[in-house]
């Protein structure tokens, strides 16, 4: 199955609707609780990165029966540094994004944590693509 | 324990989401960085903030939360009135500060 989604930056009022989404068709296809519960916090955080931070962006989720890939990839500033962006604490958001409570250089270091693989490149001035594989069996990775 | 006993006991107003004043409480969480309440808060829970901005009610939905409590009588934006009552989340409101509710809170849940 694949569903594609548009995410358009800085549109904060829809921010976590393919998250939203993707936790249903979870839901409908009775994915394992714990599973599906790591799957929509990643997915959350990487919408969130292109609200924030990108132009726009293009979401492919592709399942089958063993795993969930998310696929997102924005047109945006890209990332110069990624090993930097990875630590926590570290974050590039505005201060009106601060504000609101995101960009506490928590959202890469979650995706991390919530799925089996995850690959991000980037073209600084160019955007982002980043890559989300996670398994619905805990030990099939 | 329910959110309406939560809401008797701390003597909360109801902004909206009633539909979901019946959700179990399983516990509560304290933080007003959206990151960290996607990361470590737990189906069922509390979640005591500042913020007023609809995206809470998109994170309480994600991580099935049983409610936001709203500190200091900050007034929410109507537009997170309006995503509570189609998420079925409580919004609660105390004109408390967010230590203090959180210690009323937390004696309410040990003792049950």
């Amino acid at each position: 199955m694949q569903y594609r989604f548009k995410i358009a930056g800085g549109d904060f009022s829809n921010a976590g609707t393919v998250a939203s989404s993707v936790k249903k068709i979870l839901r409908q296809l009775n994915i394992n609780h714990t599973v599906s519960k790591r799957i929509v916090i990643a997915l959350y955080e990487a919408e969130v990165n292109v609200v924030a931070h990108a132009y726009s962006g293009l979401v492919e989720i592709d399942i089958d029966s063993e795993k969930l890939r998310a696929y997102i990839a924005d047109k945006g500033p890209g990332i110069p540094d990624i090993p930097k962006a990875m630590e926590e604490g570290f974050s590039t958001a505005s201060p009106q994004v601060r504000e609101m409570g995101f960009g506490a250089g928590m959202g890469l270091s979650n995706m991390k944590r919530n799925c089996d693989i995850l690959n991000i490149t980037s073209e600084p001035g160019t955007g982002t693509n980043v890559e989300m594989i996670t398994y619905f069996k805990p030990d099939a990775r | 324990m329910k959110i309406t006993d939560v809401i008797r006991e701390l003597g909360l107003k109801v902004l909206s989401g009633h539909e979901g004043l019946e959700n179990e409480v399983t516990g509560a969480y304290v933080s007003d960085l959206l990151s960290d309440v996607i990361g470590n808060g737990r189906e069922g829970n509390v979640w005591i903030t500042l913020q007023g901005h609809h995206n809470i009610v998109a994170v309480a939905s994600l991580k099935d939360l049983a409610a936001i409590i709203i500190v200091k009588g900050i007034q929410p934006d109507e537009e997170t009135i309006r995503k509570s009552k189609q998420e079925n989340i409580p919004l609660l409101s105390t004109e408390d500060d967010t230590f203090t509710v959180a210690g009323k809170l937390y004696n309410l849940i040990l003792k049950q």
